[in-house]
């Protein structure tokens, strides 16, 4: 069995009144593509920005190669999140910014490349999402949704991160181009070699990108295991889920 | 009783806001100063905000002050032509423009152009998640968006204001001269008999003030937006009008303080 490079226990989070996560357990093995699914609104983006470090979770603990990042000296802990690029749900590219600047950023931050390479490798990692070096220069806004995706993409794969999170990749694209963005997704993770988690309520999509699935419900982790096995299991919130039957566990939760 | 009770708690729980909101302000603007100081640096944002806050700024900030040194000299004439004293008003306009007119004009000029263009773009940069992905690619956001803002407007309007000072006196004595008939030369001579570097000193101070109170109040209320399009509204409401309005109270104070030093 693979190393588990990503180990969360007890993860709680509130905001106000309002429970999102209330001991979230997770483990993801290194190398392996998770699918986080759930319902809007059940804290799966909350998950990822708290092991990001966007949100300071109220417990729990989440170990990224056996450290606990929350508890890890500020310097260790950026160095932990370091290896992780993310793709946002809405792209959120640098409107100032041109395109080969935004896929740069993280290089150019991390010093790791001079800024006159750096159009170089962003139109080289661009190609590797299926753009053409004639977008490099253009700005964000001048690009359609699909291929504002692949330039996020190219932003989050450019450093080659160890682990990678993919918020949501395929909303508001038609079914071609999310199948496009997940086939993308699939090879970047792939070639890397990289642990990825995703997170999305798009079944087609999950089926794609993962390995394992998890789902969350009410805060917790309520079924994990294989992604092909979403369609078939008998977990009733599961089922309910995935088949996007109105009636059933979900729906009387809605009710109450 | 009941009634009583409820409104001490109203005001109780209006001042624990009104505290919290200025413990955050003070946290935010000493995180934000303190990474003017920290590298790594980003001079391309600095450069940018220079040009956003300064250049960009310049014909507003020239036209008021134009204008303003044009009407104050009508109006000086208006008052001190009842007592003879017209020779006064070279000192007035000077003495008015350099040391209150240019760098409140120009603060609130550049708090309703600048400002606010800063409070809608980290605003939408906040609902729009691209502070989140900064802090995802290594870089820290306060350093990044808020120092370079907070040093650019620092250093922005002092220049601004020698400019709206310029333009100022130059407006008062067109007036002077072409209307009110005043000879070219005298007026000059009245205009710089009558000025010290402290009048000029004291007002480049206030403008370096206002300077980081805009952008101060642009960064805050841009970078804690939230809910979409209306809440980038309201943070750029909001940096506006809590940015005119700290001026003119710092105006008061910084006034206060340069009297007794200056």
């Amino acid at each position: 069995m693979s190393a588990i490079k990503i180990k969360i226990r007890g993860l709680k989070k509130a905001f106000g009144d309002k429970r999102v996560l209330d001991g979230v357990d997770l483990d993801v093995a290194t190398g392996t593509a998770m699918v986080v699914i759930g319902g809007s609104g059940t804290g799966k983006s909350v998950l990822i920005k708290a092991i990001l470090g966007l949100i300071t979770p109220d417990a729990g603990s989440i170990e990224i190669d056996g450290e606990d990042v929350l508890r890890a000296p500020k310097a260790r802990a950026s160095e932990l999140r370091g290896q992780i690029g993310m793709l946002f749900q809405n792209g959120a590219l640098f409107d100032s910014l041109a395109v080969w600047e935004n896929v740069a950023f993280g290089l150019l931050a991390e010093k790791k490349i001079k800024r006159s390479q750096a159009r170089d490798k962003a139109i080289e990692v661009l190609a590797q999402v299926g753009l053409g070096a004639d977008v490099a220069l253009l700005s964000p806004s001048e690009l359609s949704g699909g291929m504002q995706k692949r330039v996020a993409l190219a932003r989050a794969i450019a450093s080659a991160p160890a682990i990678m999170f993919f918020d949501e990749p395929t909303t508001g694209l038609d079914p071609i181009m999310g199948a496009v963005i997940d086939g993308l997704i699939v090879d970047c993770v792939k070639r890397l070699g990289s642990t990825s988690i995703a997170i999305t309520h798009d079944m087609a999509s999950a089926m794609r990108i993962g390995d394992s699935a998890a789902m969350l419900y009410q805060g917790k982790i309520c079924w994990t295991g294989p992604a092909p096995d979403l369609l078939t299991t008998d977990n009733p919130v599961v089922n309910q889920f995935t088949h996007g039957r109105r009636e059933g566990p979900i729906q009387m939760a809605i009710r109450k | 009783m009941t009634a009583v009770l409820n409104f001490i708690a109203a005001i109780g729980a209006a001042a624990l806001n009104a505290l919290g909101f200025l413990g955050e302000l003070g946290i935010f603007a000493a995180s934000g100063v303190s990474h003017i100081f920290r590298p790594p640096f980003y001079p391309r944002m600095l450069g940018r905000s220079l040009m956003e806050i300064g250049f960009f700024s310049l014909p507003v900030v020239a036209l008021t002050a134009l204008f303003t040194g044009m009407v104050l000299a009508l109006q000086s004439y208006t008052g001190f032509s009842r007592f003879n004293a017209e020779s006064q008003i070279a000192a007035v306009v000077v003495l008015s423009v350099t040391r209150e007119l240019g760098p409140v004009l120009a603060g609130l000029m550049v708090s309703g152009r600048a400002g606010a263009a800063m409070a809608a773009e980290l605003g939408t940069m906040r609902v729009t998640d691209q502070v989140d992905a900064l802090s995802t690619l290594s870089t820290e956001p306060m350093k990044y968006l808020v120092a370079p803002r907070l040093l650019a407007g620092i250093i922005a309007l002092p220049l601004l204001v020698v400019v709206a000072d310029i333009l100022g006196v130059m407006g008062g004595f067109l007036v002077a001269t072409l209307k009110l008939g005043f000879n070219p030369t005298t007026y000059l001579i009245n205009s710089f008999s009558e000025l010290q570097a402290n009048d000029v000193i004291s007002g480049l101070i206030k403008s370096a003030v206002f300077g980081f109170i805009i952008a101060l109040m642009g960064c805050f209320n841009g970078y804690r937006s939230k809910g979409g399009a209306q809440g980038v509204g309201a943070a750029t409401t909001a940096a506006v009008v809590s940015a005119s309005i700290l001026i003119l109270a710092f105006d008061y104070v910084l006034t206060q303080l340069l009297f007794r030093v200056l």
